[in-house]
């Protein structure tokens, strides 16, 4: 007995020992989102595989290099569970228990905007990759080491009032337009912004409505859009209702030109459930699909973590991860201030192509409109990225 | 005609969500709170046989329905029979299988986590429409209301026409005094349970062929199936289909006539109204 106990403190021991060996050369990066909760599905296709990946990139080619050091990647991850109050709590625990050398940004609008002061407080720098937003002055005011990539409410509305405008042009499409939203802060944020837009823009607005996330029957909504004949259908919508009203407009054959749905059109998912469907809907997102940077990226996303990567926040994901990469070896150093400094002053050549900053910590580039087309979806509008394509009608179910 | 149409095959799934869960509650008095979970997990078995197989989801009904009655079963005798033994009245039984199926329930979660990751399952199957009178209905939907039609029926012949039926509504009724008359009560309610169980795992298959689940979807279900069996009055399936199809006329009349923003608001107010009134549920005996 006695021995036993005296090899298992010695095992013991030596793992320390082991561990310690290595904590040296490792840089310890938090990583907080949903596993669990409202968040989950999209965190599982956008959020996780790409810190699994981009991890997997950095030790591959050897580490971090701060200095004349090397580190390799460690990441501790946490469930918040899709609540502020996890996340709060995650993000102080790895500021504070773990000791994490720097935080990858949580999930999500409100998740980031709920974690947004605790990285301050610690001085953490954020670059936040799902965080969209109409207050990024007011935020980067406050909270000067948080940076934006992804856009905000504002842009993408506006993006789809050009695409439509240009279809309106092209006399592909009518004046009418069907807008639909989710009752959830993202869906009465959209709606709110875009109507004031399509009426500025000429467009007249045929059908409103806005309904309860997780309404399991979403034929009244079709039903009641299709009978106010619409040239163009939009939808500020979640995963789940995208798909929902989807499979509605085929049944019912909402014949419309212009077929929009927000939120996770861009998934993988979207084509495996809808196949030919799929051809010519609009959605939130889109990227520079045809360039080599996204495509290789693709390619690795695949064969690192076994599932594809979206076509809108995936990339943006993993190039907010390139940046605080490129910062900590710009900058040379792991003092955070110092990376957070070093962000602030630099551009950063990502996979999702240049990313700079405005006066507002925020890129103001970014796609906002993407389609299927041929089975990859492409960007159609952006506010000034490369490589859009135009916009075709979509031609049945 | 529409507006009753879309509202019966909206019943129809809540029927299947919440008809298991009124066996379970109703017969072996186990307020099952993992019943979304269950639910879910048929729905991912129906979406996992058919992306790595194209198995048709009624094919994976005949996989489904045993093995989620196996699955129960042992839940029940190994995790829930102790707490029945133990539990010296009612009340006590019903806090003890809620804490224990809480539990159940993120442990349900976790496992499908682990299995598949949070992404969500989203297929198409038969998602094509069907014209009945006039107007459009997803095939798929109008399928699942047959199966739910069907399944209503069988579990209703089988409680009032068969001698076990008749063993379990009194097991239903008087626990306490059908052991007097030889019934097999702990046999029975695991039976109960499992059957319950395959039921719900049957619907969660049926209903993914045209709702988008995730591992974490369950609760919505389960709290729906809740208030449908509050509504209908516990252990009667009678009072749960016609909670269900009430539930979903209601929302789809107030979807189509008023806005589909107010129909949560409309259920609830429902549910209100009959906890006021008749907080037995429609066919519930008062308690005394």
């Amino acid at each position: 007995m006695l021995k036993q106990l005296s090899a298992l403190t010695a095992a013991a021991v030596s793992v320390v020992l082991a561990g310690s060996a290595v904590a040296q050369d490792t840089l310890k990066f938090g990583a907080v989102a949903p596993k669990t909760g409202g968040l989950a599905g999209g965190a599982a296709v956008t959020f996780w595989p790409n810190v699994q990946l981009w991890a997997h990139d950095v030790n591959a080619r050897g580490g971090l290099q701060v200095g004349d050091k090397s580190y390799m990647v460690e990441i501790v991850e946490y469930d918040d569970q899709t609540n502020p109050g996890e996340t709060i709590k995650a993000v102080q625990r790895l500021a504070t228990q773990d000791n994490a050398d720097f935080i990858l940004a949580p999930y999500g609008t409100g998740l980031n905007l709920a974690a947004a002061p605790i990285f301050d407080r610690y001085g953490y720098p954020m670059v936040t990759h799902t965080a969209i937003s109409d207050q990024i002055e007011e935020l980067s005011e406050k909270f000067p080491n948080m940076f934006f990539t992804l856009g905000g409410a504002t842009g993408l509305a506006g993006g789809v009032v050009e695409v439509l405008s240009e279809m309106r042009e092209q006399g592909e499409i009518g004046n009418s337009v069907a807008m639909v939203n989710v009752a959830d802060a993202f869906g009465i944020e959209l709606a709110e912004v875009a109507a004031p837009q399509f009426e500025a823009a000429g467009f007249d607005i045929v059908y409103s409505t806005s309904y309860p996330l997780g309404t399991s029957d979403l034929s009244p909504v079709v039903k009641a859009a299709k009978a106010a004949n619409p040239d163009a259908f939009v939808a500020w919508s979640y995963p789940p209702d995208t798909f929902g009203l989807t499979a509605q407009a085929k049944i019912e054959n909402l014949d419309v030109k212009a077929f929009y749905a927000a939120v996770a059109t861009a998934f993988p998912a979207y084509l495996g459930a809808n196949g030919e469907s799929a051809e010519g809907v609009l959605g939130a997102g889109g990227v520079y699909a045809d360039g080599e940077a996204w495509s290789s990226y693709a390619v690795r996303h695949e064969e690192v973590t076994g599932a594809k990567p979206d076509f809108w926040a995936s990339g943006m994901v993993y190039a907010s991860f390139q940046i605080l990469e490129q910062a900590i070896e710009g900058a040379g150093t792991l003092d955070r201030d110092a990376v957070s400094a070093y962000i602030d002053a630099n551009d950063f050549d990502t996979i999702m192509g240049e990313i700079s900053w405005d006066e507002f910590n925020n890129n103001s580039a970014y796609w906002t409109v993407g389609q299927w087309q041929g089975g990859v979806f492409k960007g159609v509008a952006s506010t000034g990225r490369e490589g859009a394509v135009p916009a075709v009608p979509k031609q049945g179910w | 005609m529409e507006v009753i149409i879309t509202g019966l095959v909206l019943g129809g799934t809540y029927a299947l969500v919440a008809l298991g869960l009124n066996i379970q509650y109703g017969i072996s008095r186990i307020m099952n709170l993992a019943n979304g979970e269950l639910l879910v997990a048929g729905g991912l078995a129906a979406f996992w046989f058919w992306t790595a197989g194209k198995i048709s989801p009624m094919l994976t009904l005949i996989i489904v329905a045993p093995g989620a009655f196996v699955l129960n079963y042992l839940i029940y005798v190994i995790m829930l029979r102790p707490l029945v033994r133990r539990a010296k009245s009612q009340g006590e039984l019903e806090v003890s299988s809620i804490l224990a199926t809480f539990g159940l329930a993120f442990v349900g979660v976790g496992i499908m986590l682990a299995l598949v990751g949070g992404q969500y399952f989203s297929y198409s199957y038969l998602s094509r429409p069907i014209e009945i009178l006039g107007s459009n209905y997803g095939l798929n939907r109008i399928i699942a209301f047959l199966a739910a039609a069907v399944m209503c029926g069988l579990v209703y012949l089988w409680l009032h026409r068969s001698r076990m039926g008749m063993s379990i509504r009194a097991l239903a009724v008087a626990p306490d005094s059908a052991v007097l008359v030889g019934v097999n009560v702990e046999r029975l309610s695991a039976l109960a349970f499992a059957i319950g169980g395959a039921i719900t795992a049957v619907g969660g298959a049926l209903i993914s062929t045209f709702l988008t689940l995730d591992p974490s979807s369950g609760v919505l279900f389960t709290l729906k199936a809740l208030v449908i069996v509050i509504m209908g009055g516990v252990g009667d399936t009678r009072g749960t289909i016609i909670a269900a199809l009430l539930l979903g006329i209601l929302e789809t009349f107030v979807a189509t006539v008023f806005d589909p923003g107010l129909t949560l608001a409309a259920a609830y107010l429902l549910f209100v109204l009959v906890l006021l009134f008749r907080p037995q549920g429609f066919f519930g005996k008062p308690t005394s």
